[in-house]
């Protein structure tokens, strides 16, 4: 296996592709699969971190950025993204909100075999609300980023990039 | 309790939340309106915190109830530690659940959401019973920097009727209130 494979995305890669695309500001709420990240954000000056205490009040913060015209994206965990099942119905898809969900995917396996439930119905949940998605599980996959942008902005929707770290 | 709004609104932003059906009524600029009815209970106050942030040189006023706050208390520590000078955060509190019934929200009339919103670091929370005091604050409210938290007694107007069988009072598809919305602002649709 080629070792660019082996590796999990570095923090690094992702940052340079949220500038890339614009980002203005992070809704987060922290997760271990991308601890990292957020080191990285809160060190750059460019953006501007808000910290939400339940991921589903993330949703409606989003849109109301976006309404503003600023071009946020939210930092969650899987489970986090479950949680605001309504919210994401409610103030993303039914208002046509183009945002990015950076989403930690935990207990993914490159295999596929896992025993947490938390990723077991990450990708039905995703497919439940019809919002597209990116797994990007090295640096080689960065570039779904972007195409998860441009999706988001040329649809109009939500639009979820899976990070996975074993 | 509008119509006293409508006095000093001015050119800011306002989310009426679930006031909407009253307030699209009497405001006189529609087009800095987001009345939005209820995307997912709850959301306002993010929302609103969202324009905020977003728009920081104009002032937003949003019209939250004590149900939607409820569901979404953590959102007052992110407000205060956001700090958004411009945004000013009322909270209808009627002590039920006007649009299922009138079921209680828990702990109904014991609740000070004035001290929690304070206690999560709002520098500037008040509360209100009646009409004639806020009419006399609420010049001084909006006139000084936010974040401002504002807890408001009002009376229920229950609703019993089967959603589908309810007055429709939205004018515009949300989606029409929010391209309007950033028109307005200057923001491309």
């Amino acid at each position: 296996m080629d070792d660019a494979y082996a590796a999990p995305p570095s923090p690094n890669i992702l940052l340079e592709q949220l500038l890339k695309n614009g980002v203005t500001d992070v809704v987060w709420l922290p997760d271990s699969e991308t601890n990292k990240l957020f080191l990285l954000l809160k060190a750059e000056p460019s953006l501007r971190l808000i910290g939400v205490s339940r991921e589903g009040p993330a949703c409606s913060l989003a849109a109301g950025l976006y309404t503003g015209g600023r071009t946020p994206v939210v930092l969650i965990q899987n489970t986090g993204l479950m949680e605001c099942g309504d919210s994401l119905r409610g103030w993303v898809l039914g208002l046509n909100i183009p945002v990015v969900f950076i989403v930690g995917y935990r207990g993914w396996k490159r295999h596929g075999v896992t025993q947490d439930t938390a990723a077991i119905y990450t990708e039905p949940f995703l497919n439940a609300f019809g919002i597209q998605y990116y797994l990007v599980e090295s640096d080689a996959d960065a570039a779904h980023i972007t195409v998860a942008f441009e999706e988001s902005k040329n649809k109009k929707k939500p639009v979820a990039v899976l990070v996975a770290g074993e | 309790m509008l119509k006293i709004f409508q006095q000093h609104r001015r050119d800011a932003i306002v989310i009426p939340g679930r006031g909407g059906r009253h307030w699209v009524k009497i405001s006189t600029r529609p087009d800095l309106d987001a009345p939005l009815g209820d995307p997912a209970m709850g959301g306002h106050a993010s929302f609103a915190l969202g324009l905020a942030l977003a728009r920081p040189e104009r002032k937003v006023i949003v019209f939250d109830s004590e149900g939607d706050l409820l569901m979404n208390l953590g959102i007052l520590a992110t407000v205060a530690e956001q700090k958004p000078a411009n945004l000013y955060h009322f909270m209808l509190d009627n002590e039920c659940y006007a649009t299922t019934g009138g079921q209680p929200v828990p702990n109904c009339g014991n609740i000070a959401y004035d001290a929690i919103a304070r206690g999560c670091g709002y520098p500037r929370a008040s509360a209100y019973s009646d009409l004639e005091s806020l009419s006399k604050d609420l010049g001084g409210i909006l006139h000084q920097p936010g974040p401002a938290f504002v807890a408001l007694k009002v009376f229920p107007e229950i609703e019993n009727a089967p959603l589908g069988k309810r007055p429709r009072w939205m004018t515009r598809t949300r989606v029409q209130v929010l391209g309007e919305l950033r028109e307005a602002l200057g923001i491309a649709k």
